[in-house]
């Protein structure tokens, strides 16, 4: 064996050996040493090309934001333009994903009663949701603002902020749980309306009154988040215009009409889009309360209903899509609304 | 100065370590078998209880994966059962039970992040999986094949065969067609146990007359099962079809030689209705119809137990598996003179014994020595006993000939096991977990929930269920 086949030899071993050891990775230890490896190489190609960037004296502008924002623009290409492409392509083909279809599974989506109780039930979430837990957070932010308990007040507000989607959806199931006939009830809303002398409710089952008692758990848990952004910028309007406005003869609703929700018109924005976005894509509730079942589905659940559990890869795809325009209106709308305020400045 | 230093410092510290790494490396004229450790030869001597264990060889170091659909309760048991395994051999079994096990499989396969082994507890899954993702199922290993060839009728190998290639063993077994009742409450009342479907329709008919006027009837019923929403009706229809259209019937509806729509299947979908979408015989302890609809499965059963020392039950028969024993609160004698006791579910005449099972099958995913004998292990008796043994509370039986009934926990076991080995039952597997994924895992649950809760008619529900067949 010559030198060089030797030499060969060995690097193809050693070659084999590491990428055995770092692509086969069993144990704990094996895996900390892949994530250390990882990191240090990103360190390094980092670090490389900062190194790179601030070689030469003078950098064109042209080579910085390349290599600065080279990095996250191919991440998102690869993580969010690619896998849109390849849906949207999807949404066009059957079930397995292998003939052309056409518009078939959106005419679909928008015909099949079914869907058109998806679809529905996703509006009625977009508008009830943001309003619903806007309005609360912002009527009770403005009644505890400086009374002697708003911090007390505004944690317990806050608190279901800190409970996980799941967790609310099986709180609230035991809530709305109900006992038929003579039978004792097991669940608080169904209790107080046997003490209250009126019939039990089947309050998952009702339809479409069903989608409400699942929205009230959205907004149970929204409504703290809105709650505490407007009330920071309540905060946050100058006292010599509430005085002046005050000294101008307002009071009471005068004042939160004209003077705070003006003030706090950004943050109102910003709220409402935000809760809106997180609605769109609500999952969690409708799965673990009725798993979409009793006409509650919304689109975010059908997708993945479709997609992992009818096997119907063409219509769940269709269905993001569909999901994805239906977002696309508020980011476009919160991007303006941000530039505005920037303007502003 | 300082850069170049520390260049010729990184330059010296990389070739020390290709050094030192060279040093490791094999000589390249040595034959490569050797000294990767698992195929070292069985060291003669063997420890003791590991004498059954000998054949599966030295797995020392190897880990095996298992993600399965088994969770809390059966999950402690299960893991028990490899034990000996994990011992003898010196493999490590990683075990992993989810509820979602069914919608996140194909996730995980799809991800590269496949399990080595899984619990399917349908045969229509493995059908989709190995129609979906061609090469990611390995064939059953040669050592499991004789095990099943051994220990399993040819029936059951043929629920973990697609397209003439075996790929996944029997593991456990259930026996569907079994009604829960109260036999104090049967022998205070004087009922007995009815042989033949027309004879428990009149006990129906006598419970709900004696019970009028009160909050007791006599069925109870549930189908919540959370991502699974629905099965449970769907044992009812398979159970109902069995007796009414017969097996024959039955298995060209399994396979789509008739429509899901037929007339027979409507006939069947009908008789389901007949009990439990009759407002005067459900939902004992509930409330109404629609209650079977958000009614869990695993405590549906519990109301056929009287709430409180001396109350009467508010539901007096309950049909369920036999894994249903372990859902009984703590404290539940499962005895024909304990606290409850399952019937047979009576066939249209008291000699038609048809019997609604199903059970979980070993699939592998990684073409490793362990995972096969892993795989091979599961299939012997050698794991049934140990299995029976672990399974202390009860609620577990196998088809597999090597399981020693007298290692089974409780008499209600016994009588699955005699059930399920008796050469007169005529034995179908359930119907949804045969069909397309698509159906027996979604538009048959989906529209078995309609049924319930809005009030579905079966036509309507066999016509919706039709459409969706692939």
């Amino acid at each position: 064996m010559s030198t060089l086949e030797y030499v060969q030899y060995y690097f193809s071993w050693l070659w084999g050996e590491v990428r055995d050891f770092l692509l086969v990775a069993n144990t704990p230890t094996q895996k900390f040493t892949v994530m250390a490896v990882v990191i240090v190489l990103f360190i390094a190609v980092m670090g490389l090309l900062l190194w790179l960037v601030d070689r030469p004296k003078r950098a064109r502008n042209w080579l910085v934001a390349t290599v600065f924002a080279g990095p996250a623009v191919l991440l998102v290409c690869f993580g969010l333009v690619y896998p849109a492409i390849s849906t949207t392509k999807g949404s066009f083909y059957d079930k397995r994903g292998q003939a052309f279809v056409g518009f078939d599974n959106y005419v679909r989506a928008f015909t099949d009663s079914d869907f058109q109780i998806v679809l529905r039930n996703t509006v009625v979430w977009v508008v009830l949701v943001p309003l619903l837990s806007t309005i609360i957070g912002l009527v009770y932010a403005v009644l505890v603002d400086r009374t002697r308990f708003e911090k007390a007040a505004k944690t317990l507000v806050f608190l279901p902020m800190a409970i996980s989607m799941v967790g609310a959806s099986v709180i609230w199931k035991f809530v709305y749980e109900y006992r038929g006939g003579g039978n004792r009830q097991i669940g608080l809303m169904n209790q107080v309306l046997v003490w209250l002398g009126l019939e039990p409710q089947q309050f998952l089952i009702n339809a479409p009154l069903n989608t409400l008692f699942l929205i009230a758990v959205m907004v149970w848990i929204q409504a703290g988040f809105a709650m505490t952004i407007l009330s920071a910028s309540i905060k946050a309007i100058p006292d010599d215009i509430v005085e002046a406005a005050r000294l101008d003869g307002l009071g009471g609703f005068g004042m939160f009409r004209y003077i705070t929700v003006p003030s706090i018109r950004p943050a109102l924005v910003v709220v409402l889009t935000t809760i809106a976005m997180a609605t769109l894509k609500v999952f969690d509730i409708v799965r673990t309360m009725t798993a979409g079942n009793f006409g509650t589905s919304v689109v975010a659940n059908e997708f993945y209903t479709q997609s992992f559990k009818f096997n119907d890869k063409g219509m769940g795809a269709a269905l993001a899509v569909i999901l994805f325009i239906l977002i696309i209106p508020l980011i476009v709308y919160n991007v303006r609304q941000m530039r505005k305020v920037e303007e502003i400045r | 100065m300082s850069t170049r230093k520390s260049t010729v410092a990184v330059s010296a510290i990389a070739a020390s370590l290709l050094l030192a790494l060279g040093a490791c490396a094999p000589d390249p004229e040595a034959n490569p078998t050797t000294g990767t450790g698992g195929s070292a030869a069985p060291t003669g001597e063997v420890k003791a209880g590991c004498e059954d264990y000998a054949v599966y060889g030295d797995l020392s170091g190897k880990t095996v994966s298992v993600y399965t659909s088994i969770v809390e309760v059966e999950q402690a048991d299960q893991e028990e059962s490899y034990d000996q395994f994990e011992e003898c051999t010196g493999a490590t079994i990683e075990y992993e039970g989810s509820r979602e096990f069914e919608a996140q499989l194909p996730i995980r396969i799809e991800a590269g992040n496949a399990p080595d082994i899984a619990y399917l507890p349908q045969p229509g899954l493995l059908k989709t999986l190995v129609t979906n993702y061609p090469g990611k199922v390995i064939p059953a290993s040669e050592g499991t094949a004789a095990n099943v060839d051994k220990f399993f009728s040819p029936s059951w190998k043929d629920y973990g065969t697609v397209d003439d290639t075996f790929y996944a063993a029997p593991l456990g077994a259930n026996m569907k067609s079994f009604v829960w009742y109260n036999p104090s409450l049967f022998k205070d009342k004087g009922y007995a146990i009815p042989t033949t479907w027309d004879e428990m329709l009149t006990l129906t008919d006598k419970i709900t007359a004696d019970f009028s006027g009160t909050d007791t009837k006599a069925w109870c019923a549930g189908i919540e099962s959370g991502d699974a929403t629905g099965w449970p009706a769907t044992d009812w229809v398979e159970d109902v079809m069995l007796r009414t259209a017969g097996p024959e019937v039955y298995d060209q509806w399994v396979s789509h030689d008739i429509p899901f729509n037929d007339p027979q299947v409507v006939a069947a979908l009908d008789a389901v209705g007949d009990i439990l979408k009759d407002p005067t015989r459900v939902n004992g302890g509930f409330g109404d119809v629609k209650t079977i609809a958000t009614q869990a499965w695993n405590s549906a059963g519990t109301p056929v137990l009287p709430a409180a020392e001396g109350e009467t039950p508010k539901c007096v028969l309950h049909r369920a598996a036999n894994f249903y024993q372990t859902n009984w609160p703590t404290g539940t004698t499962v005895a024909e003179d304990g606290d409850v006791f399952a019937f047979y579910l009576p066939g249209k005449t008291a000699d038609d014994k048809p019997v609604l099972g199903g059970g979980e099958f070993v699939a592998a995913f990684r073409d490793a020595p362990e995972v096969a004998a892993f795989q091979a292990f599961l299939a012997s008796d050698t794991w049934a006993n140990a299995k029976a043994k672990a399974t202390e509370g009860g609620g577990w039986v196998s088809a597999n000939s090597g399981l020693d009934v007298n290692n089974l926990a409780t008499d209600f076991d016994k009588l699955a096991a005699s059930v399920l080995g008796d050469k007169n039952s005529v034995i179908r597997f359930d119907a949804s977990d045969l069909m397309p994924a698509e159906v027996g895992a979604g538009s048959f649950w989906r529209e078995m929930v309609k049924f319930f809760a809005e009030d579905k008619s079966s036509q309507d529900v066999a016509d919706a269920i039709e459409k969706t067949w692939p």
